[in-house]
């Protein structure tokens, strides 16, 4: 079998790679996706977890985690959306005020 | 407490009554007080042995272990005369004043501070400690700052209260360092367990010794109250008060505080030699000094004031050598004459509307004669003529200042030599003002601003009264000190005897001693009668003369008239120094430098902090999202540093 080093690697790189993206990234909704790499970076890792100890408790939290990466980037996408319609850029340097 | 009551009244309400309300109020206290005292007076003369001195403890103020204050009142002989002189001659002031401040502006105010004035001087006279003393002497500096200051809106006033109030300040600076020794080494202040403490110890020597120490500190308290050398730079100065004012505080019971005080003490001196010889040199020397700048001035009120120095030095050289009563006697006489002679004086500059130069009077006896003539029975007095009231207390000294144990010849020399100036500037006075002719300016109409009448009058009668009975006063006011060599008995000796333990057979003297009493007694006279003659001939007979005098003296002329600079020597080398200091030492550098800087800086630096943390709160998403991971990245690797140990 795979050694779990390498999966747990592939996480944290990718979690890396959500992070940076995160930081770097101008475009409102690149920034959504890096947040959801680094949601899913961290299921992967869960996963891993579970199938070394041969527990189901890693996998039930991935479906917890999951549920809420849905919900959050319902809300997350309704709020740009919103700010998309009065400033007309999805540049986040250019929300900067508390006034919408 | 009369007084302080018509003093509240006056001050807080004064304001919307109308003048003669005002004045009844003012006069009214003081009559009352006035009124009482004599009848205390006829009390205590039946009072039995023992209850004399009367000690009243009213209540405690301080109590801290051992020590403690009361508040208390001392009745004696010696605070009864002074408070017999205290109300008699203030309440004729009172009156006086009603005439005289009609004119001015402020006239509640100036009751007011007047009540307030003699409840102070009365809490001085009648204390039974030296703390409440000191509260009334503290008191009677303070109103005599608010009255000379009177004319507030006038600069030379407003500095000239100042200046009486901060030298009387030094002066009070080493009566409180006698105070704190007396509390150190005796426990109290307390008349009655002081004193008898005292008079247990034995007589000290020459230079030495705590109660020496003592006695000169509390000489340099008197000497600032009452204008001795070296501390009576603030006395001319006052005159800038109204005249009632000089009558009043500078003549007749302030600047007698000192004296009253030295006497009060004389347990204390007569246990230190030296300090009692320090009194007796200062109260002559400044005699002498005081009466040579009172022979050149031509200020009215001036030469009045350097009179009041120099016989407050007689009552001084009459303290130091233990001649209290004579002393004393000197005051009540002094504050007759020359209440007498500032009111008078203020008669007359209210005739002239508010003319104070005597160079530009002159022939007024015509035209106000009663000022005159009381004027007149005043300047007799003062020169100590017989049988007027000076004659009698000023021979008393000048005697006792030559046989006393404690005196010499060297004391009665230098009082002959200042009575002989008293009489030659007062008839100097004398003859300005109301003999020759009128050298003044044509009085027109609107001339001051204040009086309304364009020609000379003589004052109302409210102001003439006082002037009456002060002058019968210094006429007859010193025969109850009739001395035994002429034949009588010396009843304010005998009075006094008790508060200065004086024994019958100190005050009888032998009778090979008579004559040279009235030798002297007759040169003292001579002397004035001197001053007279020499008088009369410079300002009556030969007018031209004081000019060439004093272009001959030239130099001296001017340094005497200008009161030697000793106010400009002080000047230099105390009072300039001090602002110096002040300004740029502690202005500048403390206050502004440190404190203000403090202040500023706190501030300021607040300011730089926040502007430093502001750049955190740009409403930059991306920097949040950086501090963010910042964070989350420290408590990873904290975690992770816990997990490897």
């Amino acid at each position: 079998m795979v050694p779990i080093s390498y999966y747990l690697a592939l996480s944290a790189i990718l979690f890396a790679l959500g992070v940076v993206g995160f930081l770097i990234k101008r475009n409102l909704i690149t920034l959504f996706m890096s947040i959801e790499l680094m949601l899913n970076a961290v299921n992967l890792a869960f996963v891993a977890f579970a199938w070394q100890w041969k527990s189901l408790n890693g996998q039930v939290f991935v479906f917890f985690v999951m549920v809420v990466a849905a919900a959050e980037a319902a809300v997350g996408l309704a709020i740009i959306i919103a700010v998309f319609r009065t400033r007309e850029t999805l540049n986040v340097d250019r929300v900067d005020l508390l006034k919408l | 407490m009369l007084p302080l009551a018509g003093a509240a009244i006056n001050g807080l309400l004064g304001r919307r009554f109308s003048k003669g309300t005002v004045a009844w109020v003012g006069n009214l206290f003081v009559g009352a007080s006035c009124a009482w005292a004599w009848f205390v007076f006829g009390r205590f003369l039946s009072l039995p042995h023992e209850m004399v001195p009367y000690v009243r403890d009213y209540a405690t103020w301080i109590r801290a272990g051992d020590f403690t204050v009361s508040y208390g009142v001392y009745l004696d002989q010696l605070s009864m005369v002074m408070v017999l002189v205290v109300t008699s001659v203030g309440f004729l002031i009172h009156i006086y004043s009603i005439g005289y401040m009609e004119h001015e502006g402020g006239y509640y105010r100036f009751f007011s501070y007047l009540n307030l004035f003699m409840f102070f001087m009365l809490t001085l006279v009648l204390a039974n400690n030296y703390l409440v003393m000191f509260i009334g002497w503290e008191g009677v500096g303070l109103a005599s700052y608010l009255l000379i200051g009177f004319f507030f809106l006038r600069d030379s006033a407003a500095s000239a209260g100042k200046k009486a109030f901060i030298v009387n300040r030094i002066g009070d600076f080493g009566f409180l360092i006698a105070l704190f020794m007396l509390i150190k080494h005796f426990g109290s202040l307390d008349f009655g367990q002081l004193f008898p403490a005292i008079s247990k110890l034995g007589v000290e020597n020459v230079g030495g010794g705590l109660l020496t120490a003592i006695g000169l500190l509390l000489l340099m308290g008197a000497c600032g109250k009452s204008a001795q050398i070296p501390l009576y730079v603030w006395l001319p100065d006052a005159m800038e008060g109204p005249t009632p004012v000089s009558a009043l505080i500078h003549a007749a019971t302030m600047v007698t505080a000192g004296v009253y005080m030295v006497a009060r003490s004389n347990v204390i001196f007569s246990h230190a030699p030296s300090a009692m010889l320090a009194v007796a040199i200062i109260g002559c020397l400044t005699a002498l000094f005081a009466a040579t700048i009172g022979m050149a001035q031509t200020d009215i009120k001036k030469v009045l004031a350097y009179s009041t120095i120099s016989q407050l030095g007689y009552m001084f050289l009459a303290c130091g050598v233990a001649a209290y009563s004579a002393g004393i006697f000197h005051l009540m006489t002094h504050a007759f004459f020359k209440g007498l002679l500032f009111l008078a004086a203020g008669s007359v500059i209210h005739a002239l509307g508010g003319e104070q130069d005597m160079r530009r009077m002159g022939g007024l006896r015509k035209q106000i004669p009663w000022t005159f003539w009381t004027m007149t029975a005043a300047t007799f007095a003062i020169v100590g003529i017989f049988p007027f009231a000076g004659f009698f207390s000023k021979d008393e000294i000048l005697w006792k200042a030559f046989s006393s144990e404690y005196g010499s010849w060297i004391f009665w020399a230098i009082g002959l030599i200042t009575a002989f100036l008293t009489s030659f500037y007062m008839f100097r006075l004398w003859f300005l003002t109301f003999f020759g002719e009128f050298r003044g300016p044509e009085l027109a109409v609107g001339e001051h601003p204040s009086h309304e009448h364009a020609h000379i009058h003589e004052s109302p009668k409210v102001m003439l009264i006082p002037l009456a009975i002060l002058a019968v006063l210094s006429v007859i006011g010193g025969w109850i000190g009739w001395p035994q060599t002429l034949g009588g008995t010396q009843h304010f000796d005998h009075f006094l005897a008790p508060v200065f333990n004086l024994h019958a057979e100190e005050a009888a003297v032998a009778a090979a001693e008579h004559s040279k009493e009235l030798l002297l007694a007759a040169v003292s006279v001579l002397a004035a009668l001197l001053g007279l003659l020499l008088a009369w001939l410079l300002y009556h007979r030969r007018r031209d003369l004081p000019d060439r005098i004093a272009a001959a003296l030239g130099g001296v002329y001017t340094a005497v008239r200008d009161k030697y600079y000793v106010d400009e020597g002080y000047a230099t080398a105390f009072v300039q120094p001090l602002i110096k200091g002040s300004t740029y030492i502690l202005w500048r550098g403390v206050d502004a430098g440190v404190i203000d800087a403090t202040a500023n800086e706190s501030a300021e630096g607040a300011q730089h902090v926040s502007d430093a943390l502001r750049h955190m709160q740009s409403g930059n998403v991306r920097s949040y999202a950086g501090w963010v991971a910042v964070g989350a990245a420290v408590v990873i690797a904290y975690m992770v540093y816990l997990g490897v140990r």
